[in-house]
């Protein structure tokens, strides 16, 4: 028990001393979970729009496959991107295995269903009057897509959140891809799992306050984000 | 907004890697990362050639595999038999021998199965027969390769099927915090066990059994990842650091690192 307390004010230690090889970590951490996050984004939310806006053959089974998707064991995601970025893999030229944007490919991948099941969800069950309503004021098809999205941004938004979560606390493809290498690669829950393996189980939990912290800071903005949204 | 890019600001000002002018990749052992010794050699390696090694600590398979797929420039690994093979099939240049540690066998002070002593065959007997809970890594890492070695060499079967034989499947400290929970023995590395000793404060649940017996010297060497295989791999460099780990400057860092004040790995390069 005793580790528990230990280790809250070791994060407090370790912040106050902007200890380096805590900061990398972070740094770390928030690039490849940035980058990730953004590629889920970019790909995730026409995905979603696709799947939960316009009606098509198959559709229905697509859905279903994204579901599925949302239950890819992270190790096996690890694996797969693994096969393709090892030096003799298809991809390896591009020397992507135990770098920051190798482990972002794959975090993408893990938020991608998160962010187009959601999307597409939301879109869904939008009230069909609401898209009747736009068409019938006079917008083209092109203006009414866009203002049917606009109404989900909040499930949107709830969804890029839920991503960032899974995404940030992520440690089987960040330690398969990045390798936990010191001062490039070292996240904050590749860094946690080296501590418990050493047994210094209070540092452990130290960096476990400090990543919910991170969590904390972003959610804020997030929410300051969409306050702003809600008002502007 | 603001508030966003005030967060990157301030991460990307405490981007402080250090800057090296070559870099070459390792994969390892997490003995060597977990102990804290590649902390301390590794700077003096960069300090002494101004080559930086990242490195990337694993079982001893993955770390093998990791080699056969040119993942990495050089591997830093204890598993002799495993070794030798992988140069035989032409994926090593060649081991450099350079130091070895010790395992150990660990049980509950109160020892119900009498393992106690200086012979590991005969503790691992007494185990068996007692049916006493035994912790194995199973994870395939050189400690897991040594413990089946260390079966087969008392003449037992590998107990694998036992329901007595715990195949644990994790990293050595948290193969000993189980044993710890379920009073229960485990073959570790010496380094490992004194963490978790300094860790476990005045009444450890586990103790040392057997110890010093010459079944349980464990060598460590590296090993330069084939050109001929992996034809962009860093040859030059990987032979640089297996000829400083072997030099006299390299054996005596080795010989000079401690973990609460006791030595872990000594130095033997030929």
């Amino acid at each position: 028990m005793d580790f528990l307390f230990q280790g809250v004010r070791q994060a407090i230690a370790l912040l106050l001393a902007l200890d380096p090889a805590t900061f990398s970590a972070v740094r770390v951490t928030l690039e490849a979970t940035f980058l990730a996050v953004a590629g889920a984004i970019a790909l995730g939310v026409p995905a979603g729009f696709l799947l939960g806006y316009i009606d098509f053959p198959g559709r229905r089974l697509l859905r279903l496959l994204v579901e599925t998707l949302l239950a890819f064991p992270t190790v096996v995601i690890g694996l797969l991107v693994y096969a393709f970025l090892t030096r003799n893999g298809p991809l390896g030229d591009l020397g992507l295995l135990f770098t920051v944007s190798g482990m972002a490919i794959g975090l993408t991948i893990l938020g991608l269903p998160i962010i187009t099941a959601m999307t597409a969800m939301a879109l869904e069950s939008l009230d069909p009057d609401v898209r009747r309503t736009i068409l019938t004021l006079g917008a083209g098809r092109v203006r009414a897509a866009l203002a049917c999205l606009s109404e989900v941004r909040h499930s949107v938004a709830l969804a890029v959140v839920t991503a960032f979560g899974r995404i940030a606390t992520e440690v089987g493809i960040a330690m398969m891809i990045g390798g936990n290498i010191k001062w490039h690669t070292r996240t904050m829950t590749t860094a946690i799992a080296l501590e418990t393996s050493k047994g210094e189980f209070a540092q452990g939990i130290a960096l476990g306050v400090i990543l919910l912290s991170l969590a904390f800071v972003v959610n804020v903005c997030v929410t300051a984000l969409r306050r702003q949204g809600a008002a502007g | 907004m603001r508030k966003l890019s005030a967060v990157l600001c301030l991460v990307l000002l405490c981007s402080a890697a250090p800057a090296a002018a070559e870099t070459m990749l390792m994969a390892t052992t997490t003995s060597t990362e977990a102990t804290g010794l590649l902390d301390v050699l590794m700077p003096q390696f960069a300090k002494d050639t101004g080559i930086e090694v990242k490195w990337t600590a694993v079982g001893t398979g993955k770390a093998l595999k990791m080699g056969e797929n040119c993942d990495v420039d050089v591997l830093m690994v204890h598993a002799p038999a495993a070794e030798k093979k992988f140069v035989e099939d032409g994926f090593g240049t060649g081991r450099t021998e350079f130091m070895y540690n010790d395992f150990v066998i660990v049980g509950p002070k109160a020892d119900p199965a009498k393992a106690k002593g200086g012979d590991t065959a005969k503790a691992l007997a007494a185990i068996a027969s007692a049916k006493a809970p035994f912790i194995s890594r199973g994870d395939d890492s050189g400690t897991h390769k040594a413990e089946q070695g260390l079966w087969k060499a008392a003449n037992m079967p590998l107990p694998d099927k036992e329901s007595w034989y715990v195949s644990a499947g994790q990293g050595m400290m948290e193969t000993l915090v189980m044993a710890g929970e379920r009073s229960g023995y485990a073959l570790t590395d010496r380094g490992t066990y004194i963490s978790y000793e300094a860790k476990a404060g005045a009444n450890p649940a586990l103790v040392i059994l057997v110890e010093g017996d010459k079944v349980l010297l464990n060598q460590y060497s590296v090993i330069p990842v084939n050109p001929a295989k992996c034809s962009k791999t860093k040859k030059d460099l990987a032979d640089k650091l297996a000829a400083w780990v072997a030099s006299q400057k390299g054996q005596q860092a080795i010989a000079g690192f401690t973990l609460e004040g006791k030595q872990l790995f000594f130095p033997n390069a030929k």
